[in-house]
């Protein structure tokens, strides 16, 4: 346990937050019912971070993690991903804020079975302009960055739970988004994969500069980040520095 | 235990089901609505009676026969009674109003067709009327004609304008009877052919013979074709079923081509129904293993498969044959000029069932033996 | 639509017991709509070749076929004398005076009589014919009881092979010769000397009259000519027109019960090719989460569960009109409900028929699939991830 979370005014004397939230909420509507899933977040999020999203189960954070991806749309408060209230986005211009900025990690890998690593890759680059050529060149250049220059013609089902998660972070990279977006990406991997898999991610945050959002329940994997965010319930808890351990 | 199981997981996948079944019902009755036109086409024969033949000219339909050849056809022991008949092909109004026009002998004629019922003060007013005529009950109904109605006909093969009083309307006395022709005097028809066209004239198209014993209509009419070898108009006689399966001959290609066609229907059901079965099978691999596992023998899985593939093609083709009946009555309505007798029979009630029950094994078949093959351990890891 | 092509092509190939069930649905209800409007193209061939747009035929006023026409030799000699008709280098009209008749005759293997036709011409009758080529022995001596018969007669019926005798009429005619009626109806027809068989038939008059015209453009002053003259009763018509009339009823019958037929068949078609596109939405909700989630567009996902359809449609489409198109090898003998005679003709495959059954099956693939893919698109992100 070392500082306490960054406030508000103190983001906004250094650069400003990638992240922007504010009074966030989201609530499902049963019936007649509305159900809270979160309440009254607010958050600062600054470029280059590696935060992990932590909670029990219910808690919110996966929904937490879909409204700042794009995927969801808050009920109401503020939401600000690069100085772009994505909040008042229409739904197309959301999808084309996403191709452009975010790069999405899921715990089931969630490849195309039908498409090689290669293929699944260059998924992203279909929605630019890009020739083929190009589209090629980049997918192969990312595939060798997260290790699998020997595996690019490969189907998902011809590969390891640890490969496969490997493939689709280069699939999350490849359009060099502002913002990578991983839910439980360790969830469906052993021990040793998810090591490797976690390594990766902390070299893209290091080496790269990546921002990267984690939603985990594995204690293990939020030692790979930099600051870790606690919610219960659908509410924010607090967030910390994450101890320099191994 | 089984059956619920079985109708529970029917309805499970609750629009493919539905599908399925829409599609067994639509295959169903156009299968049977196939079946029931080519059984119109033959529908005249079934008319036909033992105990009558027709006699005609034996180079083809379109040659005619002497009237006096008729003294020496009476003479053949065990005829009972002659009417020439020569069909009319007359214009109603228009030609597509098409019905059958026979100039016969009366009453002669109706005593050769029981199964027409005539009340007799009909006939008498018939017999009194030279150009009255007789129509069946549906012609009548038709064209909404009742007794003393007067209907035009502009002549083709007996060319001028015809005009007949309607005397009588006879009812069907079975099933078979068809009741979609008219029939005047033939005495009344030789009268005009001898004032345009008088070498035309005392010519019959064919004759009706009655015979009293169904049981020697070969050798009857072998000894009235004898009667006339090597004469000018040699003749070809035949029993009444005979001369009419001759007409739907000529259309045998057709016929056949629809009796073809109505199971290729079968066919492309089969194609849907057994690729619902494959797919619901394949998203069930694991429910399977886990049965197996929980002791259920093999034999349970395949009946289970059986079952819904069977509960589902009956259940489809169950409601396809109720549906049949209301759609085939309207087919009539819409088409009975073309077949005067249109009705869904019991035997094609029975190929209906038949067919989907085929279907319903066949497509389970497959499934069936891939469920059986799967492990137990592969089964339980599997997702679809 | 930025989804690659082959997302779609493979996704058919991994299930490929469902697309091969679901396009051999399609591909029999495409045989079915090809082979049926390829039998009335047929039909329609053979009519049509069977006349000449120089030629008029003449019946009987109000008659619609050869076999109830009947046309007296002194009529026959007044059409002879118009000056629209044509004449030859001998300076005699082009006319051929006919009689038409059915007999009934024994198909190959089989023993029920079929009718069929028999011509008696004039000498002039074969030249008006151009289309009518001899391809085995010789024609018909007049004076003399032979027959030539049409290639369709020659190998569908009994006993009518060059050599043979046929007995009809109280008479034995020897058959000299063998036709190649150029596909058209004369296939089905034997011919004879108009005088030899008007004696056997006992016939005085004429069926019908065909006349050669000076000029395609002289119908209207010949069609003027009869209708004046009192004492001509009869109809005066193009001979292409004339055989087209005798299609229609046959004609009709055929396309309408064809078409009704493959409406029927297509129902089927389409809910087999619905039910596999929902399963396939269904099998990829995650894909189609996941697909929407890097920003593809609802309309991309739409397009490509349609096109995935209308591909497998195609696929059937184009095996039902391969095996359709081998029909082209059989011909169908049937009764022409006019002629009341047996017609025999082809399967007939047009361009335009190769364009309607593609179109047909592409309809069909898009309307069994624009529901499920309606659906795809339908979803929400995050519940297309939460369910795949």
């Amino acid at each position: 346990m070392s500082d306490s979370a960054v406030s508000p005014a103190e983001a906004a004397t250094t650069a400003p937050p990638l992240v922007r939230i504010r009074n966030l909420s989201k609530h499902y509507t049963r019936g007649d019912q509305d159900v809270p899933v979160l309440t009254d977040i607010s958050l600062d999020i600054p470029a280059g971070d590696f935060l992990a999203l932590m909670g029990p189960s219910g808690s919110g954070k996966s929904t937490l993690l879909n409204l700042i991806a794009g995927i969801d749309k808050p009920s109401g408060g503020e939401l600000t991903v690069g100085g772009l209230n994505i909040a008042e986005l229409t739904e197309a211009e959301l999808a084309d804020w996403r191709a452009a900025n975010v790069g999405f990690v899921f715990q089931f890998y969630n490849l195309m079975p039908v498409l090689t690593a290669l293929e699944n890759v260059e998924l992203p680059l279909m929605l630019t302009d890009l020739p083929r050529s190009e589209r090629r060149e980049r997918a192969l250049l990312a595939l060798s960055l997260v290790g699998l220059s020997d595996r690019v013609d490969h189907y998902p089902n011809e590969l390891s739970g640890g490969q496969q998660q490997r493939v689709a972070i280069a699939r999350a990279l490849i359009t060099d988004p502002t913002l990578i977006v991983a839910d439980e990406p360790t969830g469906d991997l052993d021990k040793r994969s998810a090591a490797d898999v976690l390594a990766l991610l902390q070299q893209l945050n290091r080496e790269m500069g990546k921002t990267i959002i984690m939603v985990t329940h594995d204690p293990g994997a939020v030692k790979a980040a930099t600051h870790v965010t606690h919610l219960e319930k659908g509410e924010l808890l607090g967030t910390e520095l994450v101890a320099a351990g191994d | 235990m089984l059956f619920k199981l079985i109708l529970k997981n029917i309805f499970r996948a609750r629009l493919r089901s539905l599908l399925t079944i829409v599609g067994l019902v639509i295959a169903v009755i156009a299968f049977g609505l196939l079946r029931t036109v080519v059984d119109a086409w033959y529908a005249g024969s079934d008319m036909a009676s033992a105990n009558r033949l027709v006699t005609r000219n034996s180079i083809s339909l379109t040659f005619t026969l002497p009237t006096y050849y008729t003294e020496r056809i009476r003479a053949v022991d065990g005829v009972t009674q002659i009417s020439a008949s020569n069909w009319f092909a007359g214009i109603y109004l228009e030609p597509k109003n098409f019905f059958p026009q026979f100039a016969v002998t009366i009453p002669v004629f109706f005593d050769l067709y029981p199964e027409f019922l005539l009340p007799p003060e009909q006939m008498q007013a018939m017999l009194r009327d030279r150009t009255g005529c007789i129509i069946g009950r549906a012609l009548a109904d038709s064209y909404g004609w009742k007794i003393g109605d007067k209907i035009p006909l502009q002549g083709t093969i007996y060319p001028g304008t015809w005009e007949f009083t309607v005397r009588g309307i006879f009812d069907a006395r079975d099933d078979t009877t068809v009741t979609r022709q008219m029939y005047f005097h033939w005495d009344y028809l030789n009268e005009r052919v001898k004032q345009s066209f008088p070498r035309a004239a005392d010519r019959a198209g064919v004759f009706v013979v009655g015979i009293k014993d169904g049981q020697r209509a070969a050798e009857l009419s072998a000894a009235i074709d004898n009667e006339f070898k090597n004469s000018i108009a040699e003749t070809l006689t035949e029993t009444e079923k005979a001369f009419q399966l001759g007409f739907v001959a000529q259309s045998e290609a057709i016929v056949g081509a629809i009796r073809i066609v109505s199971f290729v229907v079968i066919i492309i059901i089969l194609a849907v129904v057994a690729n619902t079965m494959a797919m619901t099978v394949r998203e069930r691999i694991s429910e399977y293993a886990t049965l197996k596992a929980l002791g259920f023998g093999p034999g349970f899985v395949v009946a289970l498969i059986f079952g819904e593939s069977l509960c589902l093609t009956l259940l489809g083709g169950l409601l396809g044959i109720a549906l049949s009946f209301p759609v085939i009555a309207t087919f009539k309505s819409l088409i009975g000029t073309i077949f005067p007798v249109f009705r869904l029979s019991q035997e094609t009630l029975w190929w209906q069932l038949g067919a989907v029950i085929f279907v319903g094994v066949l497509a389970a078949i497959l499934p069936a033996i891939r469920s059986a093959r799967i492990r137990i351990v592969d089964g339980l890891r599997h997702v679809a | 639509m930025k989804i690659p092509f082959s997302y779609i092509l493979r996704n058919l190939w991994t299930r490929r017991l469902t697309t091969a069930l679901t396009a051999g649905g399609m591909a029999l209800v495409v045989f079915v709509f090809a082979a049926v409007l390829m039998l009335d193209a047929g039909l329609r061939r053979t009519l049509v070749a069977t006349g000449s747009a120089d030629n008029v035929i003449l019946l009987r006023q109000g008659v619609q076929t050869e076999i109830q026409s009947g046309v007296s030799r002194e009529q026959a000699a007044l059409v002879e004398t118009n000056p629209a008709v044509a004449r030859d280098q001998r300076g005699e009209p082009m006319v051929s005076k006919e009689i038409v008749v059915l007999i009934g005759a024994p198909k190959k293997g089989d023993t029920k009589p079929q009718n069929v036709i028999v011509r008696g011409l004039t000498v002039a009758g074969i030249s008006l014919r151009p289309q009518v080529k001899l391809i085995e022995g010789r024609w018909y001596q007049p004076g003399a009881s032979e027959i030539v018969v049409g290639r369709s007669v020659n190998t569908g019926f009994e006993g009518m092979e060059l050599g043979q005798s046929t007995r009809f009429a109280g008479r034995d005619w020897r058959i000299v010769g063998v036709f190649d009626g150029g596909a058209s109806g004369f296939d089905s027809e034997a011919w004879g000397d108009v005088e030899q068989l008007g004696q056997a038939f006992r016939r005085f008059g004429y069926s019908s009259v065909i006349a050669r015209m000076t000029d395609r453009g002289q119908y209207e002053r010949l069609k003027a000519d009869i209708e004046a003259d009192v004492r001509l009763k009869l109809d005066v018509k193009i001979e292409p027109l004339f055989y087209e009339e005798q299609s229609k009823a046959l004609s009709t019958f055929l396309s309408i019960l064809g078409l009704a037929l493959s409406l029927i068949f297509s129902i089927g078609a389409i809910i087999g090719a619905a039910i596999t596109m929902y399963a396939a939405v269904s099998n990829r909700i995650g894909e189609i989460g996941t697909l929407r989630a890097l920003g593809f567009r609802r309309t991309s996902i739409l397009s490509a569960f349609l096109l995935e359809s209308m591909l497998l449609a195609l696929l059937g489409g184009a095996v039902g009109l391969a095996f359709a198109s081998f029909l082209q090898f059989f011909t169908v003998s049937t009764l022409n409900f006019a002629s009341f005679s047996q017609l025999s003709f082809g399967f007939h495959l047009t361009p335009a028929i190769v364009l309607q059954s593609t179109i047909f099956s592409l309809v069909m693939g898009v309307i069994g699939g624009f529901l499920p893919s309606v659906r795809a698109a339908r979803m929400e992100i995050v519940d297309a991830l939460r369910a795949g």
